[in-house]
């Protein structure tokens, strides 16, 4: 801004206006945050049974030389904390939406019944011998939540309660279910186990490409689509009449907090809370502002779940503590601080 | 005076619950009209059907000589501008913000954020006499300065008709007369004006064209010193009263002669 356009003084309509373009607070928080999911980022890699410093983690990326170092950081360590980013991004982005359409805060992706529906399908395909490999589970653990997204979907379409209750109760049904199958036989039991813990470890083997892209594409998806969601925040009336087409924009949402949450628990298990949290603790600074809301929980859900993906390795360094229990560790205490912090209002 | 806003016979129900039978309303372009009316006539019934969120059972709404569920959501928007009874603002919204969404209809994934929409916006806020409440939260104002908010968020919206539910329910006497003062600015500009006012003697002084409704039906309309007398009153309200001129305007006054019954 220049000095001949300060000098104009005081302006009560026009002041405001200018100063937000020139500078605004939200984009900086955004770039924080971007600079903050590299630093965690590059901890990421370089903690592990083998510790690389942080200065030699940057060298593999940006100037590979082969040295061992090198390697574990390229192919070992790197797809591992992509995982992670893509995994964190997609519930954190689901948890926001979700949060916003069901105009709930306590809502959290799985409320759909996309987690359970993907727990029944491996449970159910462990039973009869299919889910077998990284693969098969994947596979079964898509289709599972999908066919249960569509039902809650099916079911519950008129309004938002209609869909959060009929994926309760999808959700109580599927996993209730599954219990008794996982009791009933041990194998299954075992399969089941290592899954449902929600770990990355060992899953960057896994044939990633499809549930990734889907994952990408559907955060896409939500920047473009957080426009509409902002109008239908004013309640569906005033959204109806400010041109946003209410019914497409809910299910286009829908779609889009199946696909995150389904890719994302199909490939790294159910990894609870961080859907909860993430939106929370971003949802002063996006001040009622669902493009905020979904930028600044597409970069601080990453960060989350590298931070508990340091952690699962720095608390047990020989057997990992998968990352969903350091989530749900993590997870609670932030969920309290927040609640505190910005007093029960929020909620 | 022409109508490009009419409604031709439309049948308005919730369910089981009948509102409207065969209403039809022809709303005068470029004036101020005014539907008053006893709760649950069905007023805020007969907005929600002329705005395309509810859709008769039988009947037109036209706009332009078109049906309005035809209009494409954004066209529609840029065409009628609406302000309900009791809007809900999300928490932790500010009050420029929430002005803000009002330009979602003239705006695109192409063009996000235009100098016209800053324009609009602060004229909007200045307008609705909350320019100085901008970084304020919603969510922390008092009734009166909430309803002045949603009103500059539909002013925002700057479309030629603006049709408002009780725009005055929560402002005190002075803003009740600013606001209607600016809604008969925007006529002058040209706009087409339709409020639900409860207040007749603000009707009266303020619109061009009173419509009176009583059980889903419209029971009189015209030019207030034309429709407005006692009977009408009685009918309309079950109030007994006398109608005098008002001594600044000289529109009729309703003087209810009831005396603690
Ligand atoms: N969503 C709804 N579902 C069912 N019935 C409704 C609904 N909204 C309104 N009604 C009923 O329709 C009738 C007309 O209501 P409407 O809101 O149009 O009244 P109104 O004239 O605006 O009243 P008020 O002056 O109290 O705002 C009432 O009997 C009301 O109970
Ligand atoms: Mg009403």
């Amino acid at each position: 801004m220049t000095a001949a356009g300060r000098a104009s003084g005081p302006e009560v309509s026009g002041g405001p206006a200018r100063t937000r373009r020139a500078f605004s607070p939200q984009l900086g928080l955004f770039v924080g945050g971007l600079v903050l999911l590299a630093v965690v980022a590059v901890l990421s890699m370089g903690v592990g049974a083998r510790p690389v410093p942080p200065a030699e983690v940057v060298r593999a990326l940006l100037d590979y030389q082969g040295t061992d170092d090198h390697v574990i950081v390229r192919d070992v360590r790197l797809p591992r904390s992509l995982l992670a980013v893509a995994v964190g991004a997609a519930l954190a982005v689901a948890g926001a939406l979700i949060q916003t359409l069901a105009r709930n805060p306590l809502a959290e992706p799985g409320i759909l019944g996309v987690t359970a529906g993907a727990g029944f399908a491996i449970t159910v395909g462990s039973a009869l011998g299919l889910a077998v490999g990284q693969a098969g589970e994947l596979g079964f653990a898509i289709v599972g939540s999908v066919l249960a997204a569509l039902l809650v979907a099916a079911v519950g379409r008129r309004s938002p309660l209609r869909l959060v209750l009929t994926g309760v109760a999808l959700t109580a049904v599927l996993s209730g279910v599954a219990l008794g199958m996982r009791l009933m036989l041990p194998d299954v039991f075992d399969t089941y186990r290592f899954w449902s813990v929600g770990s990355l470890a060992a899953r960057e083997q896994a044939p990633l490409a499809l549930p990734l892209t889907a994952i990408v594409v559907c955060l896409l998806g939500a920047l473009l689509l957080s426009r509409a969601l902002n109008a239908l925040t004013l309640g569906e009336n005033v959204a109806h009449t400010l041109g946003a087409g209410v019914g497409r924009v809910r299910g286009l949402a829908l779609v889009l907090i199946t696909v995150l949450c389904g890719a994302a628990t199909a490939v790294a298990g159910p990894i609870l809370f961080v859907g909860l949290i993430v939106p929370h603790l971003v949802r002063k600074p996006a001040a009622g502002s669902v493009p905020w809301l979904i930028l600044y929980t597409m970069v601080l859900g990453p960060v989350l779940l590298l931070i508990a993906d340091i952690g699962s390795r720095v608390l047990l360094p020989t057997g990992e503590v998968p990352v969903g229990i350091v989530t749900a560790f993590l997870g609670g205490p932030m969920l309290i601080w927040a609640v505190r912090r910005y007093g029960a209002g929020s909620l | 005076m022409s109508a490009r806003l009419t409604a031709r016979e439309i049948t308005l129900r919730y369910g089981e619950r009948v509102v409207s039978t065969r209403l039809s309303l022809d709303v005068p372009d470029g004036a101020f009209t005014a539907i008053v009316g006893p709760n649950a006539c069905g007023k805020s019934t007969l907005l929600r059907a002329l705005v395309r969120l509810l859709r008769p059972e039988s009947g037109h709404v036209e706009l332009d000589g078109r049906e309005v569920g035809g209009y494409a959501s954004k066209a529609l928007a840029k065409q009628l501008g609406f302000l309900p009874q009791d809007p809900l603002a999300p928490d932790d919204i500010k009050v420029r913000q929430l002005v803000s969404r009002g330009r979602f209809p003239h705006q695109s994934l192409l063009a996000l954020w235009s100098a016209q929409d800053e324009e609009a916006v602060a004229e909007a806020m200045a307008s609705a006499g909350v320019a100085d409440l901008g970084d304020r939260p919603v969510q922390e104002l008092s009734g009166g300065q909430r309803q002045r908010v949603w009103m500059a968020m539909v002013l925002a919206q700057r479309t030629p008709y603006l049709l408002l539910d009780e725009p005055t329910s929560f402002l005190d006497i002075t803003h009740q007369y600013q606001l209607l003062g600016l809604l008969a600015r925007l006529r002058d500009e040209g706009r087409t004006v339709i409020a639900v006012l409860h207040d007749i003697n603000q009707a009266c002084r303020y619109a061009d064209h009173l419509v009176a409704m009583r059980d889903g039906r419209v029971v009189a309309e015209g030019v207030p010193k034309d429709v407005v007398d006692a009977a009408l009153i009685k009918d309309v309200f079950e109030l007994p009263s006398v109608i005098v001129p008002d001594p600044v305007t000289g529109t009729p006054m309703v003087v209810p002669t009831l005396q603690g019954e």
